[in-house]
């Protein structure tokens, strides 16, 4: 966030002395500015000659100043409503959330209703899930992260309303936590417990309304706990606005994309 | 004459600037929480129903006294071992024996604070897992904390027992007392202040800590009623939040970097009044 800040004011200096750099304005949801962060520095040592300014206010805030001409690039970590189809949207990347429990339990199949029951406390053994008579730890995500939002969206539920026995910051974190303790239910990244999965964690990831959690369902828009993460301009984007698009969908991105748990999309 | 002006005016350029710079820290911080206070006033701090600051609620009672009770509890647990530990190695090992004891504790005190986070959230939750699930919790984070201060206090009490003027010693033998009488009626009381700045050195230590406490204690806000219940301490808080905090949320994380300071500053005092109180 530091980051988001200080480009600002780069940028608004750099507005104050006369030059000759292009300057590109983004804003937007603050779960895709970490990345557009990145993204532009990695872009802007390519092309010393543009400046990118990154600024943070949610995505109807990146929709509007499209809209108003604020901005070049709006970012939206959600698909286009209906009444937005005039503005162009480019996929950059997908977010998508698994929930996770750890190898050795049993359970493998649970309703969402259950899920929303077992983050508010009303059900808190597994024995009410077909399980052993363990009680329920269950681990949540800190304040201001997207894949709480994500999370809550999807249950519709307030964080106010969780229960939780363990919070944790960043999803290794929680893969640490499940795989230390059998009881434990969490939900992280896709990206992150495949990964980890795949790599001798004692870890397992639920399917969700019958779609198996992995990167490419997530990719196909199967997976239903998942979001497209877009860059929205007014019309077709040219210039310096469709080179960084580009540039985001590049295989050079992709490393970018991975290191912020994110799927990259490779459709292109 | 010259070089000893010159000396004494950087030595005390250097001080000036050590205690400007906590001024400047202090400033900062109280700075960067006014807005908030002014908006919400302190008391809100105290008496919101829940920590939710996306929803307007910050209240910070459950991590203050989670800091505390942690702090507390490791410098319970460490004291008493570090002490025996250093009264071991001084007058009971052998010299080769506490030479080697030495050096170890001096290893020990020089591991990252990360190592033992990471060595607590596969070993020791785990372990409280088996007994009490969630197992990240209150308990877990006094146990990493006491490890990580225990090697400090033991050096330091070490140290205050060298200073022990040898004269003592003879005296005491002379007079045919007891090894442990000796420890127990002269070294341990003349060596006092000295343990106690090294404890309070450690509780400092213990408040400020952040990553190892972040991993094992489960960070949930709440008041603990037993050892086995996840807390969130001050620290852990703005670590966990800060990196995602825009707005009123970051003022909020400042508010808290602030009250753990002033919990710092007051127990200083504390130990001062104590430390005092004890020579008079």
């Amino acid at each position: 966030m530091k980051r988001v800040v200080s480009l600002s004011l780069i940028g608004l200096l750099w507005g104050c002395s006369p030059s000759q750099t292009d300057k590109l304005i983004l804003t937007g949801s603050s779960t895709i500015a970490p990345l557009a962060v990145e993204l532009a520095y990695a872009f802007e040592q390519l092309h010393p000659d543009v400046e990118i300014d990154v600024q943070t206010g949610g995505s109807s805030r990146g929709i509007n100043d499209v809209r108003l001409g604020l901005s070049n690039i709006g970012m939206a970590s959600r698909e286009l409503k209906p009444e937005e189809q005039d503005l162009q949207s480019q996929t950059i990347a997908y977010d998508g959330i698994t929930i996770i429990l750890n190898s050795e339990n049993p359970v493998s199949n649970i309703t969402d209703e259950q899920v929303v029951a077992i983050y508010t406390n009303k059900i808190n053994n597994w024995s009410e899930l077909g399980g052993p008579n363990y009680p329920i730890t269950v681990v949540n995500k800190a304040e201001g992260r997207s894949t709480l939002e994500l999370f809550l969206n999807y249950f519709k539920i307030k964080n106010t309303q969780v229960i939780p026995d363990v919070v944790i910051g960043d999803n290794q974190q929680g893969i640490r936590t499940v795989a230390g303790n059998p009881w434990a239910i969490a939900y992280v990244s896709i990206g992150t417990a495949e990964y980890e999965s795949q790599h001798k964690q004692p870890i397992k990831l639920l399917s969700l309304g019958g779609i198996d959690a992995s990167t490419a369902t997530v990719k196909t828009g199967e997976f239903p706990l998942s979001r497209p993460l877009n860059f929205v301009t007014a019309s077709v984007p040219n210039g310096w606005a469709k080179e960084f698009i580009a540039f985001s969908q590049s295989a050079q991105a992709h490393s970018l994309i991975i290191d912020q748990y994110f799927i990259p999309n490779d459709a292109q | 004459m010259r070089s000893s002006f010159w000396l004494v005016n950087s030595l005390k350029l250097a001080a000036w600037l050590s205690a400007a710079i906590l001024l400047l820290i202090l400033f900062f911080l109280i700075n960067e929480s006014l807005p908030l206070i002014q908006r919400i006033g302190l008391m809100r701090f105290f008496t919101d129903e829940s920590w939710h600051p996306l929803s307007n609620l910050y209240w910070l009672v459950p991590m203050l006294l989670a800091s505390f009770y942690m702090a507390v509890g490791a410098v319970l647990l460490a004291t008493p071992l570090g002490v025996v530990v250093a009264i071991f190695g001084h007058y009971y090992a052998p010299e080769l024996l506490a030479k080697f004891y030495r050096g170890l504790l001096g290893l020990l005190s020089g591991i990252p604070s990360v190592v033992f986070g990471l060595w607590g959230m596969i070993v020791i939750v785990p372990f409280i897992v088996q007994w009490m699930p969630p197992g990240a919790s209150l308990l877990a984070g006094i146990i990493v904390l006491t490890i990580m201060i225990l090697p400090l206090v033991a050096l330091t009490t070490d140290a205050a027992l060298k200073r022990i003027p040898i004269t003592y010693m003879r005296t005491a033998i002379s007079m045919g007392l007891s090894r442990w009488g000796t420890i127990r009626r002269i070294f341990l009381p003349v060596a006092f202040p000295g343990i106690l700045s090294g404890v309070v050195l450690q509780s400092g230590r213990a408040l400020g800590e952040t990553m190892a406490v972040l991993m094992v204690s489960g960070n949930v806000v709440q008041i603990p009623s037993s050892l086995f219940q996840p807390v969130r301490t001050l620290t852990a808080n703005i670590a966990l939040e800060m990196s995602y905090a825009m707005g009123e949320h970051r003022l909020a994380l400042f508010c808290s970097g602030l009250l753990l300071l002033c919990l710092t500053i007051a127990l200083v005092l504390l130990a001062n009044y104590i430390s005092r109180n004890h020579h008079a």
